[in-house]
């Protein structure tokens, strides 16, 4: 694994301006990529790993174009196929910090295949999923994730489809670290990042993002002052899911099976009511109602939802290889072109 | 060994085993064939598989056949027509014997010929009892009672007994063509190590019809082929697919890097991700991916990383990495694309050969998007192509389209082994940490830019599939640049013809006739050609493996003759390519697309034709 930029006092820690690259930004001025670009790179900075050794490897979109804002090694790939490439790049260079970026049209539609067995091999690398539900780059067509019935300029008369929900696709093919973020949210951003980063296997870290030309306001209703704090609930590991403007609603479990919003104090609910987050259980069916839950029924859920210790693909690749090694007699090419039935010609 | 008093010398032999896919014809003609290269005879050997696995148990669909052709001489070919056909049932003699010479040997399993598989088999009368097989040395065996009798008691199931019933056969051929059992003994004895009773069950059996064969006297006389004068080293069989496999490696080994291959399953290129997944022991990283796209991707990823990256496929798979194999040129990364083509479009005929993808090697892709392309051309030569292609991948930081078929992949001949150290060494252009470092910065050469891998301190960069300002590697769409881009691109693959063998003819400068060919079809071509050459025929032979940049010599090689004409097992795609690169020169097309082989026959026949006109 790679090694520490931190072992030797000389060697300066880095900055979120050192990963900053000198190519021209071509996001729209408001566009909720360039927050998650700072907080990418803050992350970057906090952790232990050489700038050398991270790889942004993306798709198309307009969130793809991430690679070239970081200077990394970077590689703006084809749409769709961002999670195959990476995979790819990953076994081969176990030593990487992988970083895979792609739009909810790149993860979700073109890539949906990639995507789902990218989660299910484990690579361990982390695919930060820019959710705006609309396709930016090609200007404004619906995507796997847009509302039923959204009107958008190749359905004029509103989507006859259902929305994916990313968390349910990631659990369903067997995810072991989802989380939540907000563009604007830098620092809850640069937290899940690190805490993606730190995780053994695939991470998802779904990016709630504004696309202020294509789709401005999509998740404005956990963005805009007036509501946002009675519609989201930031959860963490071990502590009690406790949200609202007041800081007095919670979330319970109710009877039949289905979370349930209470407000502290009222009813005889006390915060030891409020039920307490196990980010770390195996079992996806609490982290599945928790990401499921959507406004204005319930606040939407941000923070770690997920994170399961697991083995990663390219871990028992190694070890694998290192198995067979060990036992066989074959060490060369010279030893393999030799094996078997040969015969020699005097 | 025989008691025969007749032998006569054959120069060569094709025999032909056919059965149901469960009689285990493909493992009677391997032990044949590896008896006869251990023998001293060169061998050619094509396997036929049905195309649908579970077609129903004797029925013409379900026919396996394994041909195998061995002689005194070098063998190019399987052979046309086979000289013994061993037919199982009675739908292995109905789709067979169109294929066994007049006069041939055609042994029969007389047991497997009753109403119903007659029936299965579209007869309408039984073969063995009418006149149609008048003309050929019939014989008829009981082969699955005289198993069964021999097996009795062998404390074996029935259907173990009946599974032996192919080294009954086995044997019979043995004796007629004065074989040593051994080699097959041994082979038995390994194989079923862990079951003693299988192993005295199929060795008495294998005796039982080679005693057989001697009592009845099933040939009047006994053939008999001698060794051929084949150059000294060790040998062992090989396949085209498993030297495919092999011919990537030993070029990772050479260029000291660790192999990946992301690939997806698909006939009949898929022992090579099988070949490589079994060679865990020497660091080969194989990615079973979720779809050809997939495959390619991975090994884009792989190669970005700093892995000598593959990705094998057919036909219908390489459809599916085209867009990606566009972003292999734009990155110019080192890529092996080994494509074994199989007939027809779409899913076509996938366990039959052609070589129709020619076309969509050279040009099948999005934009200007040129790419080295170079064609093995027999089973053991994968192995040569392979190595070839990935040095020049990774020597020119390109992808690399290797061309194999159905036929040479599941063909295979004996191959004298090389010595890792006879190989050159492959040196890619990587990039060092503290080297002045542009992502598109070029050398002078070959125009390739260098491989910085990730983890190499300092060399940070980014790379992606929109055009770059040459150099510095910026995203730019300058018409200018683009140009500019589009010219080192083009140019970049032609400088991969200084770094290729010259093109050779077989035959004179000055022939007549000189007959073109590339890639699988080697084999036949130059068996049609030498026999006409030793009746004094003014005919030659250029036969292609660098297709795309073509040899420096070869509109110099191809301006010597007056008639030239392209044989391919395609509607003219090479005829069309050479025409439209050199426009002064004619070319007549011999082609064919039926899922098989040309025949020496054939060729022979179309050459003679036009050794006549004029
Ligand atoms: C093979 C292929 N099909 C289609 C496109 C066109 N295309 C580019 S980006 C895109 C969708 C982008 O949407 P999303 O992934 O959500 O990213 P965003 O631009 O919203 O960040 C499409 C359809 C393409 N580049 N390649
Ligand atoms: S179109 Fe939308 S997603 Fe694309 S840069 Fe502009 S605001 Fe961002």
């Amino acid at each position: 694994m790679a090694d520490t930029v931190l072992n030797s006092p000389n060697i300066k820690k880095l900055s979120a301006k050192d990963f900053r690259s000198d190519q021209e930004n071509r996001w729209c001025p408001g566009c909720g990529d360039h927050g998650i670009l700072n907080s990418v790179q803050k992350a970057m900075a906090d952790m232990d790993f050489k700038k050398e050794d991270y790889a942004v490897i993306s798709g198309i979109g307009c969130s793809s174009r991430f690679p070239y804002y970081m200077d990394t090694y970077g590689f703006h790939t084809i749409h769709g196929r961002a999670a195959a490439i990476a995979s790819g790049a990953k076994c081969a260079n176990p030593d990487l910090e992988v970083i895979q970026v792609s739009g909810d049209g790149d993860a979700l539609a073109i890539g949906g295949n990639h995507f789902i067995h990218a989660v299910r091999r484990n690579i361990d690398m982390t695919i930060l999923l820019f959710n705006n539900e609309i396709y930016g780059l090609t200007k404004g067509q619906y995507s796997p994730t847009s509302n039923h019935g959204m009107v958008t300029k190749t359905s004029p008369f509103g989507t006859i489809e259902e929305p994916f929900k990313p968390s349910q696709l990631a659990m369903g093919a067997g995810s072991k670290f989802y989380a939540r973020s907000l563009d604007t949210n830098i620092k809850l951003t640069t937290e899940i990042v690190k805490a993606a980063s730190d995780h053994k296997g695939t991470s998802i870290v779904e990016v709630l993002q504004n696309c202020v030309i294509y789709n401005d306001g999509a998740h404005s209703i956990i963005t805009d002052k007036a509501t946002k704090e009675d519609y989201t609930v930031i959860i963490e590991h071990g502590k009690p899911m406790i949200f609202g403007k007041e800081k007095n609603k919670g979330l319970i479990m109710g009877g039949n099976g289905k979370l349930v919003v209470v407000t502290i104090g009222e009813h005889g609910i006390t915060e030891e009511d409020v039920l307490v987050h196990d980010a770390h259980t195996e079992d996806p069916h609490m982290h599945w109602l928790l990401s499921s839950m959507m406004a204005p029924e319930y606040p939407v859920a941000l923070g770690v939802i997920r994170d399961v210790d697991s083995t990663s693909y390219d871990e028992k690749m190694v070890q694998q290889i290192e198995d067979i090694k060990a036992i066989s007699s074959i060490k060369s090419m010279d030893d393999l072109l030799n094996s078997g039935d040969t015969w020699v010609v005097e | 060994m025989s008691q025969k008093t007749k032998i006569i010398e054959r120069e060569e032999v094709v025999i032909r085993f056919s059965g149901d896919s469960g009689d285990g014809m493909q493992l009677t003609g391997t032990q044949f064939s590896d008896t006869s290269a251990l023998f001293g005879n060169d061998v050619a050997t094509f396997p036929d598989y049905p195309a649908e696995i579970r077609a129903p148990q004797g029925t013409v669909g379900g026919v396996s056949g394994f041909q195998l052709h061995f002689g005194h001489q070098e063998i190019y070919t399987p052979g046309d027509y086979a000289d013994v056909l061993v037919a199982m049932n009675p739908a292995a003699l109905k789709a067979n014997l169109k294929w066994v010479k007049a006069s041939g040997t055609i042994i029969v399993n007389e047991d497997s010929f009753t109403d119903k598989n007659l029936e299965k088999a579209g007869y309408e009368s039984d073969p063995l009892l009418d006149d149609k097989l008048a003309d050929y040395n019939l014989i008829k065996a009981k082969v699955t009672s005289l198993t069964r009798e021999c097996l009795k008691d062998s404390g074996l199931d029935q259907k173990s007994i009946l599974r032996c019933k192919n080294m009954f056969t086995l044997g019979m051929v043995y004796w007629m063509f004065d074989r040593p059992l051994d080699h097959s003994e041994d082979f038995i004895e390994k194989k079923f190590k862990k079951y003693p009773l299988v192993v005295d069950a199929n060795k008495k059996v294998l005796k039982a019809g080679y005693n057989f064969a001697k009592t009845i006297e099933a040939l009047p006389y006994n053939y008999s082929v001698a060794p051929a004068k084949i150059r000294k080293g060790t040998y062992r069989n090989i396949t085209g697919n498993k030297a495919t496999a092999w011919g990537l490696m030993a070029a990772a080994e050479r260029a000291n890097l660790e192999l990946f291959c992301g690939s997806y399953p698909i006939t009949p290129a898929t022992e090579i991700l099988q070949e490589l997944a079994a060679r865990k022991d020497l660091g080969v990283k194989t990615f079973q991916a979720e779809d050809e796209i997939a495959g390619i991707c991975t090994a884009i990823g792989a190669s970005f990383a700093g892995d000598f990256a593959v990705t094998t496929t057919s036909g219908p798979g390489l459809a599916l990495k085209t867009e990606a194999a566009g972003l292999a040129v734009m990155t110019e990364l080192p890529l092996v694309i080994v494509n074994v083509q199989r007939g027809g479009p779409s899913t076509g005929l996938p366990t039959k050969t052609e070589q129709s993808d020619l076309l969509q090697a050279i040009h099948g892709r999005s934009g200007e998007c040129p790419m080295p392309v170079i064609a093995a051309s027999t089973p053991s030569d994968c192995f040569h192509y392979a190595f070839e292609a990935s040095r020049i991948a990774l020597e020119h930081m390109t992808p690399v389209i290797l061309l194999t078929d159905g036929f040479i992949a599941n063909g295979a001949e004996p191959w004298r082994i090389p010595t890792m150290s006879e190989l050159p060494e492959i040196v890619a252009p990587i990039a060092k940490e503290g080297d002045d470092f542009l992502p598109y910065a070029r050398e002078e050469k070959r125009l390739s830019r260098r491989w910085a891998i990730p983890g190499t301190k300092g060399l940070e960069h980014r790379i992606g599939g929109l055009e770059k300002i040459d150099g510095v590697g910026t995203v730019s769409y300058v018409p200018e640049n683009h140009q500019v881009m589009s010219d080192i691109r083009k140019k970049r693959v032609e400088l991969v013809a200084d770094n290729i063998p010259e093109l050779k003819v077989k035959g004179k400068d000055d022939a007549d006739v000189l007959v073109v060919g590339w890639g699988g079809t080697y084999g036949h071509l130059t068996t049609a050609v030498r026999e006409l050459q030793k009746e004094e025929k003014s005919i030659s032979l250029a036969h292609f493996n660098y297709i795309f940049p073509l040899p420096k010599n070869t509109a110099e090689v191809l301006g010597r003759y007056k008639k030239i004409i392209v044989c391919e097992l395609n509607d003219g795609q090479f005829a069309e390519y050479l025409r439209s690169t050199f426009q002064d020169i004619k070319f007549e097309q011999h082609n064919k697309l039926m899922g098989l082989p040309f025949t020496v026959v054939e060729l022979k026949e179309r050459f003679n034709q036009l050794l006549e006109e004029k």
